[in-house]
């Protein structure tokens, strides 16, 4: 998937990630993708809620050698 | 701005370990997009002492307390499993293998996020804790100040 900007998250514990992410997206324009590399296990359910929350919209997942993948849309 | 929803936390407690919770919270929450408050009073003012020691003038007893409280956020003991000071080394260094952030950290970073912290004057007078001795940035306020957050807060917790 495309992404306009990709934040490397990996190695980072609660609450980084989120903090992390919230920066990257409030430099981001409405509309845009950013792509979220994170090693945390709680981060899958952390970002469906943030984005929900935010209004941004979580578009996919993976999760690849414990690497774990999103694609947020910024609402 | 005012459509920002608010969380308000009062942190009580002096352990690192309850500190650093009531931290991970405030930092997540601001996170959040929310307005974010932490009012500390009692052993909770002693995160925000600075880790130096800061002539002031004293009485007696402040002085005792002085010595006796922990100077800073990183001198805190654990509620648990403190072994006379072995615990929070024990906790900080699997903190560093879990690279989760220590507590001056998270204080530091809840700042740059721009979440509140406000300092109670009553229970700094009881424990004869100074301006001068805690860290800057901070606000200066009662309860009175804390429920006008608070009222409207959407979480709200005690720690």
């Amino acid at each position: 998937m495309k992404a306009d900007k990709v934040l490397d998250a990996k190695g980072l514990a609660c609450p980084m990630p989120i903090v992390k992410t919230k920066k990257a997206i409030s430099e981001m324009e409405s509309g845009q993708v950013l792509e979220i590399h994170a090693t945390d296990k709680g981060a899958k359910n952390d970002f469906l809620a943030w984005a929900k929350s935010g209004g941004h919209e979580l578009l996919s997942d993976t999760e690849e050698d414990h690497v774990l993948k999103f694609w947020i849309k910024k609402g | 701005m005012t459509d920002k929803k608010k969380t308000t936390i009062i942190l009580f407690s002096g352990d690192y370990d309850k500190a650093m919770a009531a931290f991970i919270i405030a930092n997540g929450a601001a996170a959040y997009d929310h307005e974010v408050t932490i009012f500390s009073t009692f052993w909770g003012l002693n995160a925000f002492r600075k880790d130096e020691h800061v002539p002031v003038k004293k009485g007696f007893l402040e002085k005792m307390f002085a010595k006796m409280m922990p100077r800073g956020a990183d001198s805190m003991g654990l509620s648990n499993m403190n072994f006379a000071g072995m615990g929070p080394k024990m906790i900080k260094h699997v903190m560093k293998k879990h690279n989760a952030m220590p507590l001056p950290d998270l204080v530091e970073m809840a700042q740059e996020q721009g979440v509140k912290l406000v300092a109670c004057t009553m229970t700094m007078d009881l424990l004869g804790l100074q301006k001068e001795e805690l860290i800057d940035g901070l606000e200066y306020a009662g309860v009175a100040a804390y429920l006008a957050d608070a009222e409207e807060g959407n979480v709200n917790l005690f720690i």
